[in-house]
């Protein structure tokens, strides 16, 4: 099977957040930069899966300056076959989602993975976009990948509460959650061999995005906490319901 | 015109619809038109949305929105907002939703928010915030094109009477055959609030030590009638089912009410709940992070305050 994983870029969870002078942008220095966790740990993992039982190969498909390669190294470390790169910012969920999609038109991808969303922008907008402009099946939240046949797959997804199972034929776009599969870690011959499989510089389209940035805030300072004598507990449901009105 | 996409449950409107028409019906009163809903099925409440803003009820009923298909429900929902000529088009920001907004936006050739938190500013332009970086920040999103798409997240605002009854109106569209088969769908327990609608949160860490001392957590979970939650080891270690994993690379939530017993507070779990109105912490170690973000800490045992905290709000409601 042809498989195609996308992958995004991401501050890493622990990163502190603040903004450069306008607000509009964020403060990099310092900042660590990370797969997004979803791409890398259910989406790409799985895809590889899927390759090691069934043939075939796992491209990753990333929207980035050539100084994200080292995310895309480590996706061909985990176990990628090869890489394409569309050489332009990522500058919105559309901009990236058009992007993606222009260049799957032409290859033939059976499954098309995403992360269920970034950490970011946490918008779980780009499957659904890709799935729309390529006109497939959009599967989201998948927590679960059966391939019980060469064409089609049983899927598990996730919703409020439950589950929902369904049975989906290739091709289609699937975006990755948890439980999809277990975090692999890139080993040393992965290391080695991921520097020589091919990492493919594609050219962006003509596009512009349908958002802008006008301004980022930081959330306004909590109150200081208000302890409770563990031996008045009473008081705690006092203050929830007179006080916070929440009970 | 601002069309608002209603989701159902088991034939009836669900909580997130109503916020998401009160939502639209705000949105509509800023731009000075209207709020029209849109019922893909059926539901036995739908003239009930009028409370909540919607001028008119858009029904269309087909097998084929018996189960859920991307495909099917986004091309329906475009074409009602084309044919509806709709400037802005809601949805919730449930899982059904947050799959549907890429499709619809693309379909409308439309600039997408997800999961705003506030309506949006028209006084310059039209810009929606919402939350990034799991709730570190928050960002104000400008929508450039006619059309925009924007889904509200749960909990947002707090909705209110504003109407009367809706008229329920049959809307024609072509509906697609769906393109992939529902098996089967699995609910847990269907008297409980999902998570992401809940209110009232109750959530356990590894300081509860194992599955078998979840009892003091489901029994306060109980008396407040709160939804159930956990830290993300806790899931991992399969002492409660994944979707009541809370935090970063799990759910997010915002409910009234959040009540953490026994979870540290790493930066990857406040990620998930640190919009919540009131936070409460309690923990026997005083320097757990937790305590920097709650309203109300307990330092202490809680294996011994749990339960006295459940007696207290039983007292409080006898
Ligand atoms: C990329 C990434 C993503 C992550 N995503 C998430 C996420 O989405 N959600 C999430 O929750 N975590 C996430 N984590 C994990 C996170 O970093 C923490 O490890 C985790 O939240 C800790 O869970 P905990 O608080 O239950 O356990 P611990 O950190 O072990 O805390 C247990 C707490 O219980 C207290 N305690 C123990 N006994 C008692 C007692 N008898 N009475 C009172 N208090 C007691 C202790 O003082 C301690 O504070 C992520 C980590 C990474 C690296």
């Amino acid at each position: 099977m042809k498989l195609l994983v996308c992958i995004s870029k991401t501050p890493d969870t622990t990163a502190k957040i603040a903004f450069n002078g306008d607000n509009t942008k964020l403060e990099t220095a310092g900042i660590t930069f990370i797969m997004n966790p979803y791409d890398e740990w259910y989406a790409l993992v799985k895809a590889i899966e899927i390759q090691e039982k069934w043939g075939g190969s796992v491209s990753v498909l990333h929207v980035g300056p050539s100084e994200n390669d080292s995310i895309i190294r480590k996706a061909l470390a985990i176990g990628a076959t090869d890489a394409y790169r569309i050489d332009t910012e990522a500058v919105s969920a559309d901009q990236v989602a058009f992007q993606m999609a222009s260049f799957i038109q032409h290859h033939a991808f059976d499954i098309i993975f995403t992360g269920k969303e970034t950490i970011d922008y946490n918008g779980a907008e780009v499957g659904g976009r890709m799935a729309a402009q390529l006109n497939l099946p959009f599967i989201s939240f998948a927590s679960h990948l059966d391939i019980v046949a060469e064409n089609e797959a049983i899927v598990k997804r996730d919703m409020e509460g439950g589950t929902e199972t369904i049975q989906v034929n290739t091709p289609f776009v699937i975006s990755a959650a948890k439980g999809m599969a277990e975090q692999r870690i890139p080993n040393m011959k992965g290391i080695m061999t991921a520097k020589s499989k091919p990492l493919n510089v594609v050219t962006p389209q003509e596009y512009s995005p349908k958002i802008s940035i006008v301004s980022h805030e930081l959330p306004p300072a909590k109150k200081a906490v208000q302890y409770i004598d563990p031996e008045n507990i009473a008081e705690l449901a006092r203050l929830l319901r007179e006080e916070a009105k929440v009970i | 015109m601002v069309l608002v996409f209603v989701e159902t449950e088991n034939g009836k409107v669900r909580k997130a619809a109503l916020e998401a028409v009160y939502y639209g019906y705000l949105t509509a009163q800023k731009l000075g038109t209207s709020c029209q809903a849109l019922l893909l099925g059926n539901a036995e409440d739908a003239t009930s949305l009028g409370l909540y803003g919607a001028t008119f009820v858009h029904q269309s009923d087909s097998i084929s929105f018996n189960f859920f298909d991307n495909q099917v429900y986004s091309a329906a929902i475009a074409q009602a907002a084309k044919k509806l000529e709709a400037s802005v088009v809601i949805l919730s920001h449930s899982s059904n939703g947050k799959s549907l907004i890429g499709n619809i936006a693309y379909l409308l050739d439309a600039g997408s928010v997800s999961a705003a938190i506030d309506i949006p500013e028209t006084d310059k332009g039209f810009s929606v915030r919402k939350g990034v970086y799991s709730s570190k920040a928050l960002v104000n999103i400008e929508l450039n094109t006619p059309v925009k798409v924007i889904s509200v997240l749960g909990n947002s605002l707090q909705i209110s009477v504003v109407g009367s009854n809706a008229e329920v109106q049959p809307i024609a569209l072509d509906v697609l055959q769906p393109g992939i088969k529902v098996l089967s769908v699995d609910k847990l327990q269907s008297n409980v609030t999902p998570l992401p609608e809940a209110e009232r949160v109750v959530s356990g860490g590894r300081g509860l030590k194992g599955p078998e001392n979840w009892g003091i957590v489901e029994e306060l979970a109980d008396v407040l009638h709160a939804t159930t939650a956990c830290s993300r080891p806790v899931s991992d270690a399969d002492w409660r089912p994944h979707h009541e994993h809370v935090g970063q690379t799990g759910i997010a939530i915002r409910p009234n009410l959040y009540i953490a017993i026994g979870i540290s507070g790493a930066i990857q779990h406040l990620a998930g709940v640190n919009n919540s109105k009131t936070i409460v912490v309690i923990n026997k170690d005083p320097e757990a992070p937790f305590f920097k973000s709650a309203n109300y800490g307990v330092v202490g045992d809680l294996f011994d305050v749990v339960p006295k905290l459940t007696a207290a709000i039983k007292n409080l409601n006898a």
